[in-house]
């Protein structure tokens, strides 16, 4: 039976992808769920599985083009599948074999786990035959699968027993969004239990059932909407809550005088955007100050295993960007082997990728260490919260103009404050202070920067 | 006459299978509940004249038929076997004691109050009880329900003595086994009462209105248990009305004619059961001076939350719509509790299991094949006879058979109906299936034990497929 490989919904508001790999090739053999290709989009990568196990017969869209939710990608020959990926295309006898091939002979060894799942008819919500094709020309439209994933979770519902259809009923969930990790996309007692939690975390104050206006809270234009939660925004809201849960968190403060480092770029703005067609601006004074500090303090850069200490030999570093869509902390690798131009250009494409929401799921994933700039906004101070697993995170703020006192006497300098949250369970003060004195010192005195002092 | 008042959430009025349960699902959230029975013994019609003692002559008599013609088959010699009838009565007589003293533990445990005596609603939240001790009490509570259930249904021209011509009640108490009996309706009571006294010795025959018997049931099923049950010696004389019928001393003479039109016929015998069906008992609540509206068979109707009419008095179980099942009015009363308390309703009632306790017996659950042609649904069918099942023909139970009825589309199991040893125990796989929307193939993919009964549910999902594999 051939099977149709079409773009599934790729959540919230997003419509359309970009085919970037096709892992597999006309004629690979692929199990179920196996992944065929990667599809981009403007939150994060997908994986797209193979909907049954069978060989890929054709790839109908080229990596780098454009396509939007129900779009055909490929298409997919079920119930041939070889036993082993790789093997040689179907060939015309062997591929006449029943289309039951799970089926244990007496005396054949005991089938693989997935056996029991049904064979006859792919997981409910993922047997893309069953999508109604109301296009011209038998073509799925975007209501088509909405319908049909509207549907899908219906019958999730329906086939996940009555203890779940209660929870369901008794908390007014939407199946949709529930995760369904029981066989055949079922939604366990567990799933639902796992998502109260989980939402209980995420929006304390917001009770279930609590659309109900404030007592004494006169009606009339004072009104109030309730709007779910976008996907990112849920993650985030996990993520942060997590951290704090997780780690002691602690946060140290300092602060710098900019006077040279303005100077400095003052300096030579122009002739370094002239080399590098870059803009010079602070972050890459403080990446390198951070990894400098970092290269003193290791634990600063390590994380925590369960009970062990990972020490990072590398300086990946997550700059907090905001954007429209919410925050996104994209990764500059490597910092400790990029030169400053280097850095001002990773910085300034990742920024550009998450304004723009086309930055993958790898690069925002495996910093060592974060720096959060709520200066931009106008922050004069703040206690910033670490980003799993990392153990520390530096907050910039804005720079003002302060009465400091130098050798005596009382001069104008443009300072700023910083502060670095740490997870006091790895570091303890001695290494924080010394780390953010560090970091002061190399942005007072920029030069020590080049000569490693 | 004193006159006594006390204060409740909760009032149920019945204290059966179905007001039971709800007063104690009640106790167990937290309600101060009381529960209104006039009877004298918890359990309702269940406990006391129904389920309960049918199934304990059901079992004893099904002894005694074994004895008589199956031990020797196995090289048990017992000689003669002898009929204590009295023994087998007050054997069944303590089985429901037993078991309705339970209940009023249950009702102590759970600090529920036992209100005995007969109530009359006066208005919602009030309830007038005429104690059975003598006096009255005044009952009030912020939720009524009405959980009275159900009596046997009459048929015009017969009076019923409880002696020569009975109900089901009398046909659970008679003090010898009559040499002929009559039982008209060939539905589930008919049936298993008719079976009680065929085996103790009773020539009997049943009569029916219908061409079939066990109305509702999948045909295919119940045509294979009809032709069992005629060889273990129960007579059927189907497609006929019932006219008359002439007591004397001795015996009882019913007239009849073909449903169809045609020449008329009767048969005589020394007793009649007239089990044709059971009607809502709802009779002195007061009903229709409150308004409460019941639809044109006397049923309670009721909203999703089985409020009546009348804001506060609810109705559970065999006194509203649906099939008039112990193991329904139970779960009514769970799921109309719960509601009160807030929570929402969990009964799916399309998987209402149905149980007929002949033997073998006759169980059935989802849609008959009847239904879903009807319906114009595509299906596939799924049979495995239990004479091919190897634990079947190790106890020598191979009447019957297992029948599954999947979606064509999806698979899903729509209907299973069992002919067969234990039949309504082996049902139980199927509506737990059904109740995950289980396709035939995940039953047939799960591991049934062997050798065993069950395993004719697996080759019956496997047939479903055509790939049965011990046929």
């Amino acid at each position: 039976m051939a099977i149709d490989i079409l773009v599934p919904n790729l959540g919230e508001s997003v419509t359309e992808g970009t085919v970037s790999l096709w892992l597999k090739k006309p004629g690979d053999a692929v199990a179920a769920d196996e992944t065929l290709l990667e599809l981009e989009t403007d939150k994060a990568t997908l994986e797209i599985p193979a909907p049954a196990a069978g060989v890929l017969t054709e790839v109908l869209v080229p990596e780098g083009e454009d396509v939007e939710i129900g779009a055909l990608l490929g298409r997919l020959e079920a119930g041939t599948a070889a036993p082993t990926a790789g093997a040689a295309p179907k060939k015309p006898a062997a591929a006449e074999a029943p289309a039951e091939e799970p089926e244990a002979a007496p005396g054949a060894p005991a089938p693989a786990p997935e056996a029991p799942v049904s064979t006859l008819h792919a997981p409910v919500g993922l047997d893309p035959d069953s999508i109604p094709r109301s296009g011209a020309g038998g073509k799925v439209t975007v209501e088509d699968l909405q319908a049909f994933f509207e549907g899908a979770s219906q019958e999730a519902v329906e086939r996940s027993g009555p203890a779940v259809r209660k929870f369901i009923a008794d908390h007014g969930l939407d199946a949709a969004l529930l995760p369904a990790s029981g066989r055949d996309g079922r939604i366990t007692k567990e799933d639902v239990l796992g998502f109260l939690a989980g939402a209980a975390e995420a929006a304390p104050a917001a009770a279930p059932s609590a659309p109900a206006r404030a007592p004494g809270v006169p009606a009339g234009d004072r009104r109030e909407e309730r709007v779910k939660m976008s996907r990112l925004r849920r993650t985030v809201a996990k993520r942060l809550k997590e951290a704090q849960n997780t780690a002691a968190i602690l946060t140290t403060f300092n602060e710098a005088d900019m006077s040279e480092v303005i100077a400095l770029r003052k300096r030579y703005r122009e002739l370094f955007e002239q080399k590098h067609g870059v803009r010079l601006g602070f972050m890459s004074f403080f990446v390198k100050a951070v990894v400098g500090a970092l290269q003193e303090m290791p634990e600063v850069n390590a994380s925590l295993d369960d009970d062990h200490i990972v020490y990072h030999h590398y300086y990946d570093i997550g700059m907090a960007v905001s954007t429209d869509l919410g925050l996104k902390v994209p990764v500059v690798r490597d910092c400790e082997k990029k030169s400053f131009a280097q850095i001002e250009k990773d910085i300034a494409e990742l920024a550009g990728k998450a304004r723009d929401g086309s930055l993958s799921l790898e690069e925002m994933e495996g910093g060592t260490f974060s720096i959060s700039n709520g200066g931009i906004f106008g922050s004069m101070l703040s206690t910033p919260i670490l980003n799993p697993p990392q153990s520390a995170i530096l907050g910039l703020h804005n720079i003002q103009e302060r009465a400091v006192v130098i050798d005596g006497v009382i001069q104008v300098r443009p300072m700023m404050y910083l502060a670095v949250s740490y997870d006091h369970r790895l570091i303890d003060g001695r290494e924080s202070v010394t780390f953010l004195v560090r970091i002061k010192e190399l942005i007072e005195k920029p030069d020590r920067l080049m000569l490693d002092v | 006459m004193s006159t006594s008042e006390k204060s409740y959430d909760l009032v149920i009025i019945g204290g059966g299978p179905g007001g039971y349960v709800a007063a104690i699902r009640a106790a167990q959230l937290g309600m101060k509940v009381a529960c209104v029975d006039k009877r004298g013994a918890l359990g309702g019609t269940c406990l006391n004249i129904g389920c309960i003692p049918s199934k304990a002559l059901l079992h004893s008599s099904e002894l005694f038929a074994q004895a008589q013609h199956k031990l020797a088959d196995n090289g048990v010699d017992v000689g003669d076997v002898r009929l204590d009838l009295a023994k087998m009565m007050a054997r069944k007589d303590k089985v429901v004691s037993d078991l309705t003293k339970g209940v009023e533990f249950l009702f102590r445990k759970n600090k529920i109050d036992y209100v005995r005596g007969t109530g009359r609603i006066l208005e919602p939240g009030a309830v007038a009880v005429e104690l059975a001790g003598g006096g009255s009490e005044m009952v009030k509570a912020s939720s009524v329900i009405i959980a009275t259930g159900s009596q046997p249904m009459l048929l015009p021209g017969l009076e019923i003595d409880e002696e020569r011509i009975v109900t089901s009640t009398g046909a659970l108490a008679f003090n010898k086994v009559p040499k002929s009996m009559i039982v008209i309706g060939a539905g589930v009571i008919g049936l298993e009462l008719g079976s009680v006294w065929s085996r103790l010795g009773a020539q009997v025959t049943v009569l029916e209105f219908l061409d079939h018997i066990l109305p509702g049931l999948d045909r295919e099923v119940t045509k294979q248990a009809q032709r069992v049950l005629k060889k273990q010696g129960l007579g059927f004389q189907l497609s006929s009305k019932v006219t008359a019928a002439k007591r004397t001393k001795s015996s009882v003479t019913v007239s009849y004619e073909p449903a169809g039109g045609g020449d008329a016929g009767s048969m005589k015998a020394e007793v009649v059961l007239v089990a044709i069906g059971r009607a809502p008992y709802t009779g002195g609540l007061g009903l229709d001076e409150l308004g409460v509206r019941t639809d044109d068979r006397g049923f309670i109707q009721v909203d999703e939350r089985f409020q009546t009419s009348i804001p506060g008095i609810y109705a559970i179980g065999d006194c509203v719509p649906g099939p008039m099942l112990a193991h329904k009015a139970e779960e009514d009363g769970v799921v109309c509790v719960e509601m009160l308390a807030g929570q929402s309703g969990h009964v799916d009632y399309n998987l209402v299991p149905c149980v007929v306790y002949t033997w073998p017996e006759i169980a059935g659950v989802g849609q008959t094949e009847e239904q879903l042609k009807a319906g114009g649904i595509e299906y596939r069918v799924g049979k495995f006879p239990f004479q091919a099942n190897s634990r079947s023909r190790a106890t020598g139970d191979t009447d019957g058979l297992v029948k599954i009825l999947a979606d064509a589309r999806n698979d899903r199991v729509l209907g299973v109906h069992i002919l067969g040893p234990m039949a309504g125990d082996l049902l139980q796989e199927a509506v737990l299936a059904m109740e995950f929307g289980a396709t035939s193939e995940d039953i047939a993919r799960t591991l049934h034990h062997h050798p065993g009964m069950g395993e004719a549910v697996k080759e019956a999902a496997l047939a479903v497929d055509g790939r049965a594999v011990h046929v």
